[in-house]
């Protein structure tokens, strides 16, 4: 009743004994009351507006209310307008409600049945003021703060995902583990038309491939044990917003089938269901896979494929990118600071050196366990290098080629190293007994120093 | 110390019911509360008859017309069923800070709704009703407290959820 007290009514009626009682009745409540006896001085009043509530008789002389309906909403749209009118008519009702009225009543009118639509219009009013406030507030914040960097490499593809995002397209989002794949989706969600509605997340990867169609699709009560209850799918909770399909590559050869179908058709059907449900959803998917590869191999349908990437964005890995090295850390440092309430706010010159050398195989994602694990360890106010984990492998070369006994050697490498060749601990943690380790010493060439 | 109340019975009404309420009044508005010889046909001039009702407007302004309204609030009391042009019904009207108002016991009464009357419920109605008219007239608005009788009712069963006494703050407003 606070809220409604302070709220404004405008009575538009010619009967001036229509106005005096509803604002007489209206005044009681504490509400702010003005009244119009014609379509001229309503509309002079609306210019002073806003006002929550109108309550417009239909028969006036001059301009009728429901040519007067389409004016007031014109010049405020927010306001809710209850039509009233002594002649009932369907058709009257009809036209006020598509013109957007927020109801119709007949005069006389039943006091509780007025005083309750009051209410509702209002509580209507405040939910919209609410709701435009919000999506304004969303606006605001779903801009690109969350990704840190300055490098072309990051910049190119902050530019590509913000021209994507204006479209529907289909993207298909690439990049090496811990890259920020997710994050980049979620961008291209909140800069495109869809930012009010969900961005809904499935890691393919993740749910077994028994459940994932359950996971995608839904599935009705009873549609197989344990199914004690309708389940909505991904895909149906993605209605009108984004559905963001992680780990692409890992998705089983039949599910490749059903989602190709789905892509097409934007229809589909709860596991155990026959009805035909229908979602506007637009797609975003990432994986880490060489889906080339993948389709060669027969692991991966190329129609499928060539229906996800329609427009794709490559981000490239951290070691590709060192000069945002730096502002990575301490962004992660300002995180963890305030998570973990330690007042760390600066990293030694050393460290970031070391930072900056490291090859990042686990990417950003790496880089962020690596300053939260320093972050525990550190002695405020800074991290210091002994804080970091890897001291040594820093100091490795990077393996000259791709091939697996490459990365073997500098895996045995830095294992000796780390052990300070003692043979048979390093033995231990590479799970391999004494011999093999001096058989692959033997075999790298490497040298105790 | 508020100005006094002078009760008009405007008959067809109970006057047992209008006697009834005089002594709840003064506890409420802690002041003179009298009651006026019950007037005939007053309320016959304000009969419509598209309505088959008694327009309550049109005897607020009867009321100031008849009955002398310095320093004092007048209420009327009616048995007959009150209406505004707009609304369908009313349980009373009032003249906000002004001088005169006037409730309905018609539709206070169980009877109407086809229950069996109950004497009991129809003197907490109508003394809830009378509170509430009377605080328009010292210039009360609608509270917001669901126990004080200035609480907007537009139904009988919302008439009873709330009490015959006014809140803290709207006694407050008043200086009690």
């Amino acid at each position: 009743m606070t809220e409604i007290k302070k709220s404004s009514l405008l009575i538009v009626d010619d009967e001036p004994i229509v106005r005096e009682s509803l604002t007489k009745w209206f005044k009681q409540d504490g509400f702010r009351v003005e009244s119009a006896e014609h379509a001229n001085a309503a509309l002079k009043l609306m210019e002073k507006g806003p006002w929550d509530v109108v309550i417009l008789d239909i028969k006036m002389p001059g301009m009728s209310g429901l040519d007067l309906l389409k004016r007031l909403r014109e010049i405020d749209r927010g306001a809710q307008v209850i039509m009233a009118t002594a002649f009932a008519s369907v058709e009257s009702a009809v036209q006020a409600l598509k013109d957007g009225a927020f109801d119709y009543v007949t005069k006389p009118i039943d006091p509780d049945h007025l005083s309750h639509l009051v209410s509702n219009a209002i509580q209507q009013k405040r939910l919209e003021d609410e709701n435009s406030i919000l999506r304004e507030h969303i606006t605001e914040i779903s801009g690109v703060n969350e990704i840190v960097g300055e490098s072309p490499q990051i910049k190119r593809v902050i530019d590509l995902s913000l021209t994507v995002a204006k479209t529907d397209t289909t993207v298909m989002i690439r990049g090496e583990s811990g890259t920020g794949k997710e994050l980049i989706a979620r961008t291209i969600h909140a800069n495109s038309a869809r930012r009010y509605f969900p961005i809904i997340t499935v890691n393919c990867g993740a749910v077994a491939e028994t459940l994932l169609e359950s996971e995608l699709f839904g599935h009705e009560r009873g549609a197989f044990t344990g199914a004690q209850y309708r389940r909505k799918g991904k895909f149906e909770m993605a209605d009108g917003g984004t559905i963001f399909l992680d780990e692409i590559g890992t998705v089983s050869p039949k599910m490749q089938i059903e989602l190709l179908r789905v892509i097409e058709t934007k229809q589909f059907t709860r596991v155990g269901g026959n009805e035909v449900l229908s979602s506007d959803f637009r797609i975003i998917c990432a994986t880490n896979r060489n889906l080339e590869t993948a389709i060669k191999e027969g692991s991966f349908r190329e129609d499928l494929y060539y229906r996800l990437n329609v427009f794709s964005v490559l981000i490239p890995p951290l070691r590709e990118r060192r000069m945002d090295i730096p502002q990575l850390a301490q962004f992660f440092v300002k995180k963890y600071s305030m998570i973990m309430n330690r007042p760390v706010s600066e990293i030694s010159g050393e460290a970031m050196d070391m930072l900056v050398r490291y090859d990042w195989p686990g990417n950003v994602r790496e880089l962020e366990n690596v300053i939260e694990r320093a972050m525990v360890l550190s002695q405020p106010p800074s991290i210091r290098a002994t804080d970091l984990p890897f001291q040594n492998v820093t100091k490795l070369d990077q393996p000259k080629d791709d091939t697996l006994a490459a990365m073997e050697k500098l895996h045995v490498e830095s294992i000796l190293e780390s052990s300070k060749w003692n043979i048979t601990r390093a033995a231990e943690i590479l799970d391999i007994d004494r011999v093999t380790l001096y058989n692959k010493i033997a075999k790298y060439g490497l040298k105790k120093p | 110390m508020l100005i006094p109340i002078r009760i008009v019975p405007l008959l067809p009404v109970s006057t047992e019911l209008i006697s009834s309420i005089v002594h709840p009044l003064r506890t409420v508005y802690q002041n003179e509360v009298s009651v006026e010889q019950p007037a005939a046909k007053i309320v016959d001039k304000t009969y419509d008859d598209s309505r088959a009702q008694f327009n309550s407007t049109l005897l607020i302004s009867e009321m100031l017309r008849r009955y002398p309204y310095e320093q004092t609030k007048i209420i009327g009391i009616t048995g007959v069923d009150l209406f505004v042009p707009i609304l369908t019904y009313v349980f009373g009207e009032a003249q906000l800070d002004g001088p005169v108002s006037v409730i309905s016991t018609y539709r206070l009464d169980d009877a109407v709704y086809g229950l069996p009357p109950d004497p009991a419920l129809l003197f907490e109605r109508t003394l809830k009703e009378a509170v509430h008219e009377l605080g328009h007239n010292y210039g009360l608005y609608h509270c917001k407290n669901f126990d004080c009788a200035m609480h907007t009712s537009t139904t009988a069963e919302d008439i009873d959820q709330k009490g015959a006494a006014l809140c803290n703050d709207c006694r407050k407003s008043l200086g009690l």
